[in-house]
């Protein structure tokens, strides 16, 4: 170790990695992962959020989690944003696609989708 | 891309209980779901709760897994890790008074945790101790690089100083003073840096949490000594029953020198610095520190008067300081936040927090930190749970051999160094052993006064004659031949050894009787006078008897008796013969009816 920056590199490098551990952050992404969710496609919609979320240096505000069945199957796969403050806005018939204009509209810009919520399908 | 991590208890008391064996069924359970580019597991140190081993977290969602098996693992990995839903039967979510969440809840929410305050234990159980990259995500390092590229030496005696960090091996002398004392002399005097990780207080954990759970925070903080006294070498005295403790540390040493934070021009500065591991053999006395410096000199751990003291005249002859482990764990984080804000958390004259072993009669064995000055009622009742099977809480043992008892009434006493030493107890290490109804205190005297008379090394005389005479005395007491005056003897012995004795380990060995006399006067009484012990525990002045309305005269009894003390008619009432009984309490474990008592 030569100097400080070199340290900050790999603090840096490794926080996005670990900041996981520290529980919920302000945002809340939920993925619907029970059988009828993972049947119509959930995983690949969870690990292309995980990975934005990840690629845009969103992960100590943004916590990609899953839960079970919500209850709407045939509108799975079904996606819930949980900000502080906020209503919850579900996202529904999701796909990897969908997942990155999430991220990049409503995470980043904080501006929801309208088109992909459950109001207008 | 990671989305899971699995967080897996590798410290001691979870490894005993087969913690290793489910990391491993879990790595390969995700393998075989095809979850392995999604889920990783991470074996981290203690989360503190050991009685609900093994203990596994799932992040992002925090979830609490307690008392896990291998058996579990398939349907952790199905239910949770693939479907989203957490296995309900294995959430821990007791959120203190007997609460329980509907469905699971952060850590911070139990009531284990949320009246804690983790900072020298903030890393464990959060990051892998043997990834180097996950401590320096958690800043590692950082407190070392900002004194070595921003701060004086002075400067960095002058924080610890201010912080008010005291020393959590016992004493609790400043540390800021210890390294002040080291700091002077000639300028090129050769300097040595120790680290004291012989915990030896039976039922004490502390230190080797840390060392399993956060290895690098005591190697950093001991560069960061070794800077502001100007040495350039450091040792770590562990005990060899250690062995995960020692293997994480050799480690993060070897890790440490790779990434150039050991060894030569350190950050690009002149500074260098390195560490070497020395085993002890596990005597008592090797945690007195001038003993400790004759262990790793290659000597037989003995003591040596003091002064000169280790800061102007210590390992091999040099200055050196010695801290021990948990208050090196404090270091990196006051040099990061401040001395005020390390100043800020705790009483008035003991700073920061203090970490606890629980053990004994208590719901929730395992290691908790609280702030200086938290009542002992707090970290006995919402934290530890309370007393097991409704039982009466009677005292807690702080300091273990060197401690004194806190009886029922004084409960409520602020748990810092002043407040425990006021009512003739002391903080000591960190061991807090919790005592119920079924507790007689002058069987736990004589236990703790055993352990210092097996341990006493010998060297003077207070301690090798004196702890002997007066274990003499107690064992009188507890076989029911003593005599009146014994408790008197018993304080006169005390006095003269605390007064000449030549170590700590001396010194201090008398404080458990003292502290029984002084709470639980009337229970020596009671043995002395009525040759009854009231809470049943000392075998020999036990007497067994059998109840005539519940015999019904099988002869099971009389046919285990190891003595032929019981005599009787077949199905009519036996009868034991007080004056051949050797009280071993066959009969009461044989007898089906509840027909023999204790008293």
């Amino acid at each position: 170790m030569k100097s400080l920056e070199e340290l900050a590199a790999i603090r840096d490098r490794m926080k996005n990695r670990v900041v996981l551990r520290e529980g919920s952050g302000e945002t809340r992404v939920v993925v619907g992962m029970a059988t009828c969710g993972i049947a119509a496609g959930a995983r690949p919609v969870l690990n292309a959020f995980v990975e934005q979320v990840a690629n845009e240096n969103l992960s100590d505000r943004v916590t990609v989690t899953q839960t079970g069945c919500i209850g709407i199957c045939q509108y799975e796969p079904v996606v819930e944003v949980f900000e502080a403050g906020k209503e919850k806005v579900t996202y529904v018939k999701m796909t990897a696609e969908k997942a990155k204009r999430v991220v990049e509209e409503h995470l980043k810009g904080g501006k929801p989708v309208a088109e992909y919520t459950i109001g207008n399908n | 891309m990671i989305r899971t991590h699995v967080l897996v208890c590798g410290g001691t008391g979870c490894t005993s209980s087969d913690s290793p064996a489910i990391r491993a069924a879990m790595e390969k359970e995700i393998e075989a779901r095809g979850l392995a580019e999604e889920v990783k597991v991470v074996q981290t140190g203690c989360f503190g709760l050991c009685a609900l081993g093994p203990i596994m977290i799932i992040y992002p969602d925090g979830t609490f897994y307690s008392r896990v098996t291998v058996a579990d693992v398939p349907e952790i990995v199905e239910e949770h890790l693939l479907k989203g839903r957490p296995v309900q039967r294995l959430v821990y979510n007791d959120t203190g008074d007997g609460q329980k969440a509907e469905g699971p809840v952060s850590l911070n929410e139990t009531g284990f945790y949320k009246k804690q305050l983790r900072l020298a234990l903030r890393n464990c159980g959060v990051i892998n101790p043997e990834v180097i990259d996950e401590y320096i995500a958690m800043d590692g390092y950082a407190a070392l690089g900002k004194v070595l590229t921003e701060m004086t030496p002075k400067e960095v005696i002058d924080l610890v100083l201010a912080s008010g960090l005291r020393g959590r091996g016992g004493a609790g002398f400043p540390t800021g003073r210890k390294w002040l004392f080291a700091a002077g002399g000639e300028p090129g005097t050769k300097k040595y840096v120790v680290c004291n990780a012989d915990e030896g207080d039976p039922g004490a954990f502390m230190d080797r949490s840390v060392l399993e759970g956060d290895p690098h925070a005591v190697i950093e903080a001991m560069a960061i000594a070794a800077y502001a006294i100007g040495a350039d070498e450091g040792y770590v005295y562990v005990r060899a029953e250690y062995p995960i403790a020692v293997k994480r540390l050799s480690i993060a040493i070897a890790q440490a020198r790779e990434y150039g934070l050991l060894g030569k021009n350190i950050f690009g500065t002149d500074f260098n610095f390195d560490i070497t591991i020395r085993l002890g053999a596990g005597a008592f006395v090797c945690g007195e520190e001038t003993a400790l410096l004759t262990s790793i000199e290659g000597n037989r751990g003995e003591p040596r008067p003091r002064p000169p003291f280790p800061a102007v005249k210590g390992l091999f002859g040099q200055p050196t300081i010695i801290n021990n482990v948990e208050t090196y764990a404090n270091i990196p984080q006051i040099i990061l936040k401040g001395a005020e804000w390390f100043s800020s958390i705790g009483s008035e004259k003991s700073k920061g927090t203090k970490v606890f072993a629980l053990g004994g009669k208590i719901n929730h064995t395992g290691l908790v930190e609280v702030p200086m000055g938290t009542p002992l009622s707090t970290i006995i009742y919402d934290i530890g749970g309370g007393i097991p099977n409704g039982k009466k809480f009677k005292a807690a043992q702080t300091g273990g051999p060197s401690g004194g008892c806190i009886p029922a009434s004084l409960i409520d006493t602020p748990v810092d160094y002043e407040s425990l030493t006021a009512i003739g107890s002391m903080m000591g290490s960190g061991g807090l052993i919790v005592m119920d109804e079924d507790n007689c205190m002058v069987d736990i005297a004589k236990f703790f006064l055993t352990f210092t008379v097996d341990e006493s090394c010998g060297k003077c005389t207070p301690c090798r004659e004196g702890t002997r005479r007066m274990l003499e005395i107690l064992e009188r007491i507890t076989d029911g031949r003593g005599e009146e005056g014994d408790i008197e003897r018993l304080e006169a012995l005390a006095k003269t050894i605390k007064a000449t004795a030549l170590c700590g380990l001396g010194q201090t060995a008398p404080n458990p009787v003292l502290s029984t006399i002084r709470y639980f006067r009337d229970e020596y009484e009671a043995h002395i006078r009525e040759k009854r012990c009231p809470a049943h525990v000392c075998q020999k002045l036990a007497r067994y008897e059998i109840d005539p309305e519940k015999c019904k005269g099988c002869s099971a009894c009389s046919r285990k008796c190891p003595v032929g003390a019981i005599s009787g008619q077949l199905k009519s009432p036996f009868v034991i013969d007080q004056t051949k009984c050797i009280k071993c309490g066959t009969c009461i474990d044989t007898c089906k009816f509840g027909a023999i008592s204790k008293n």
